[in-house]
């Protein structure tokens, strides 16, 4: 099946959900609310925002010098550095690592970079046990399925979803609907995976390259379990993550979790420089990075598709996305959903494979509006469709230029530009549009499933006016 | 080095994008003085749960002489300095007193099983997300303050910052960061399911801060 | 700015041939607070509808081919947030590098959304002949956003004494149209609109009002589709009427 048929075929899948629908509505008005409370002043917004954008801005475009200075100021810390271009070679040295600390058994903190590896299969099939300890990936983890947001990836699923999920695995532990008792009865269940697990992986949020740290935001303290108690520690983040200076990250953290989830701050906010120094009685003895390239190198060629790397991961275009809300997160079918999956992940795979994702826009903008680090989303989205498409007179910077144009669609619009650039045939087509309004078909396609369709008027509004005395010439 | 290094880098180095200044150091004065820190600090704590009683600087070790037995607290972890040391002699008979004296690998799962609070510091605070600041060491380790289920800080009120940005500055953290630092807002949370706030997921349940004056 | 003569009109493609009557609406509110209206006859689309599905030559073709039928520095008014926004804010982007960009950038400089040129540059007074009624307002997404004059609309409407302003929930929430997006995504576009319809008919209005027609299209389209719902109604045409021209 083509990737267009397919995606279609999972927009039907989740239009017919009415459970899912509705689970998503009730979970992004909720958030977007505490989202719009943290920022009681428009002005203060907007300062921070530029902040952030020019902390982001700058790290992009000093991003290699930045990625060397890291490399040695976290080797310097005792912090082993990996570079890896793509998914296997990613798990191969994670694979690696943990081999030759004699690992079986992981604990994670979230991650959407090893979502984008597949590391959990990998590992899996590699015979180590892998667990998710953020409760949200641990339910989707029992329910075999992949996140369906970057922040909250087991939004789509109800309470009663959940307590049926863990009703399933864990039958030893009282059936109950309560959110406070499911908590507490996952937390019961992962204590011990924590307590004995070998080795302890998690993402980053933003790398310090000044000082060699690596930051983690995190609420429930399994990303802290998760890089404390194990004997090893792998942290695997994307190269466009590393920040220049330590006091780049105070604004970036408030905007974050501002505009993530609505919080001032996150419980916690990890900063993690080094392994176990000498005398120190607990952390990993070993502490690693790997830093993973997958397609991002080649996205900041472009000058204005950069921008898409200052991105924060902090979901808020997703949560204010009037098609996500319908849709929800695995109708995208990438890692990454909604605008910033739009727009990252045609770049990252390329158009002709998920090109078709740059359809599901209306550019209504709400996206651009929230963003914290003033990402051009809709900018972004149209160019993607000029590159799909093979639009434009220069570019083709992005993998799969082109895939998308098909004849008759650009016959289409040569026949639309031959009309509007010449008036006197568009006076031609509107007169007979006009005249001949009663031939307008009933039926538009997609548009009179639910709608009515439009019919020319009697007059154009050129003849209108005329007759009213306005000047016409 | 790995190829993957090389390539990855050249790739970075063959566009260098339009320049952008450098941004400005982020600052955000909200010229707060001490009283006005105390009670952000104490109600952005409080709003997410967090406990804070403010104490006569020597005041906490009867505090907590009275206050663990009447919340059941049985067995109570302390770090190897000063603290531990003042809590010896000091607590009731009920309550068993522990030391983190050895590696965490002869004694894991007693830590994560047997352990009802556990005393550390706390470096600093931030009046206005109303967060305590750590760097556990070799006296204080880094599960005591998330491996119990409660955990009790000690914050000198003299040594509140008006925001993380303001500390990183007047404190010259980047000179020197530390093997782990840690901003901590209130107990552990979570909000998977259904977008609903639930306590006392994977770290402590409880916080408690006494703001020692 | 001070307040102009005379203006141009841009009728914009979709107003010219579905909705004349609103486009002629605001060329008599115009001329009823005294500003000379000219509708040039060379004007076609400004691009958007190939802009936005990628195809940029022909975009810049169209665009280009409207260069000439704006002589002279009158403002240009357009009863559209989403072509306003399109030649204002995306002509200078279709059009740079190209030898025209300079004129392309001076013609968008010129742009008014209807809305805020009678806000903003005329300040006008309505006087309210009508009875009572009760509306909610949809602000298209590129007024609000684009433009960033959606409270404009809600301003004119403020100053009609027998209407009352009935807020619809997520009010921000697009309403599904997107141009071509209705199209290529028409079942994600279908239940985006059932959404907005539901929530425009739960305030219980008789009437709804937008500043763009392709919200109006899609919205009246649907209401009509499911055989019950308020009137829709562009803005133009609903201060018109309201109004009689008793506009200073
Ligand atoms: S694109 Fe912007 S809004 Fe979307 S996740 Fe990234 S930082 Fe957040």
């Amino acid at each position: 099946m083509n990737q267009t048929d397919a995606f279609h075929r999972r927009i039907d899948e989740a239009l017919h959900n009415a459970q899912l629908r509705q689970n998503f509505r009730s979970a992004l008005t909720g958030i977007m609310a505490r989202r719009a409370e943290q920022f009681p002043d428009e002005t203060q917004l907007q300062a921070l925002r530029d902040q952030a954008r020019a902390v982001r801005a700058n790290a992009l475009v000093r991003q290699p010098e930045l990625l060397e200075r890291l490399e040695a100021k976290l080797t310097e810390n005792g912090i082993q550095v990996h570079w890896a271009e793509g998914p296997d070679e990613a798990n191969a040295i994670i694979h690696g690592i943990l081999e030759r600390a004699g690992a079986k058994t992981v604990v994670k903190g979230k991650s959407m970079v090893s979502e984008e590896t597949g590391l959990n299969h990998y590992l899996e099939h590699h015979g180590i046990e892998v667990i998710e300890s953020d409760l949200g990936e641990y339910i989707i983890q029992l329910a075999e399925e992949p996140p369906s947001h970057i922040v909250a990836p087991a939004i789509h699923k109800n309470r009663r979803e959940v307590a049926e999920l863990f009703q399933r695995f864990h039958p030893e532990i009282p059936y109950t609907e309560d959110i406070d008792q499911l908590t507490q009865s996952a937390r019961v269940v992962l204590r011990d995976r924590f307590a004995n697990a070998d080795a302890g992986i998690s993402g980053v949020n933003f790398a310090v390259a000044e000082t060699g740290t690596l930051c983690l935001v995190e609420n429930e303290g399994n990303g802290r379990l998760s890089t404390t108690a194990p004997r090893v520690h792998v942290a695997i983040t994307g190269i466009e993550k590393v920040v220049e200076r330590l006091s780049d990250v105070p604004p970036l953290l408030e905007i974050l979790t501002k505009s993530a989830t609505g919080q001032p701050i996150t419980t916690y906010f990890n900063m993690i420089s080094r392994p176990r120094q000498p005398g120190e009685l607990d952390g990993p003895e070993a502490v690693h990075l790997v830093l993973l390239d997958n397609g991002r190198s080649r996205i900041r060629v472009d000058d204005e598709l950069l921008d898409t790397l200052r991105c924060i991961r902090c979901g808020a275009c997703i949560n204010h996305c009037p098609v996500y809300v319908q849709l929800g997160g695995h109708a995208y079918g990438t890692v990454y959903p909604g605008p910033i999956g739009i727009a990252l992940e045609p770049q990252r795979i390329g158009i002709h494979k998920v090109g078709t994702l740059t359809s599901a826009c209306t550019l209504c903008g709400a996206c651009g509006e929230v963003c914290p680090v003033r990402i051009p989303l809709p900018k972004l989205i149209n160019r993607l469709r000029a590159e799909a498409v093979d639009g434009l007179r220069a570019g083709t910077a992005v993998r799969g230029h082109g895939s998308m144009r098909k004849p008759a669609e650009a016959g289409v619009w040569l026949l639309w530009r031959w009309l509007y650039t010449a008036p006197s045939r568009y006076r031609l087509f509107t007169r007979l549009a006009t005249r001949l309004r009663w031939m307008t078909p009933p039926w538009l396609g997609a548009w009179t499933r639910y709608r009515c369709a439009p019919r020319p008027a009697q007059r154009t509004l050129h003849e209108l006016a005329r007759e009213e005395g306005f000047r016409n010439e | 080095m790995s190829d993957s290094r090389e390539r990855i880098l050249a790739r970075l180095r063959a566009n260098r994008p339009i320049e952008v200044p450098t941004p400005t150091v982020y600052a955000k004065p909200l010229g707060w003085d001490r009283e006005h820190c105390i009670a952000s600090f104490m109600q952005r704590m409080q709003a997410v749960r967090g406990e804070v009683h403010r104490i006569a600087r020597d005041a906490w070790v009867d505090w907590l002489a009275g206050e663990l037995p009447a919340r059941g607290i049985h067995h109570l972890l302390a770090g190897n300095g000063d603290v531990g040391d003042r809590l010896a002699s000091a607590l009731p008979a009920s309550i068993r007193l522990s030391r983190y004296d050895h590696p965490i690998e002869q004694w894991k799962p007693a830590l994560f099983n047997d352990i009802d609070a556990a005393i550390t510091h706390a470096r600093a605070g931030l009046a206005e997300s109303g967060s305590i600041v750590l760097w556990p060491d070799a006296n204080e380790p880094r599960l005591m303050s998330l491996a119990p289920p409660i955990h009790i800080a000690l914050l000198d009120s003299h040594k509140l910052h008006e925001n993380f940005a303001a500390m990183i500055a007047a404190e010259h953290w980047a000179n020197g960061m530390p093997t782990n630092a840690l901003l901590i807002s209130g107990p552990s949370k979570t909000a998977d399911i259904e977008q609903t706030l639930a306590y006392g997921i994977h770290g402590p349940k409880q916080l408690i801060t006494l703001l020692l004056d | 700015m001070t307040r102009p003569a005379s203006v141009y009109y841009y009728a914009t493609c979709l107003v010219d041939l579905l909705y004349p009557r609103a486009g002629l609406a605001g060329m008599q509110l115009l001329r009823a607070a005294g500003i000379d209206v000219v509708l040039p006859r060379d004007q076609t689309c400004c691009g958007q509808p190939a802009f936005n599905s990628g195809y940029r030559d022909e975009a810049l073709a169209v665009a280009r081919a409207q260069l000439d039928a704006f002589p002279g520095d009158a403002p240009i008014v357009v009863p559209s947030g989403s072509c306003a926004g399109m030649i204002k804010h995306h002509w200078p982007e279709l059009f740079a590098s190209q030898p025209d960009a300079r004129r392309a950038q001076a013609v968008a400089e010129r742009v008014y959304e209807l809305t805020e040129f009678l806000v903003d540059v005329l300040d006008v007074r309505l006087e309210d002949l009508g009875e009572p009624l009760q509306v909610a307002i949809h602000s298209s997404c590129s007024a609000r956003r684009e433009m960033g004059v959606a409270d404009r609309i809600e301003r004119l409407v403020g100053q009609l004494e027998g209407v009352e302003v009935l807020v619809q929930q997520r009010a921000a929430e697009c309403c599904g149209f997107g141009g071509t997006f209705a199209v290529k995504q028409g079942d994600v576009s279908g239940a985006m609109v059932k959404d907005k319809t539901d929530a425009l008919r739960a305030t219980g209005a008789a009437r709804v009002i937008s500043q763009d027609c392709g919200c109006l299209m899609n919205i009246g389209g649907a209401f009509e589709f499911q055989g019950d719902g308020p009137r829709t109604q562009h803005i133009a045409e609903f201060l018109w009427e309201r109004t009689g021209g008793r506009v200073s």
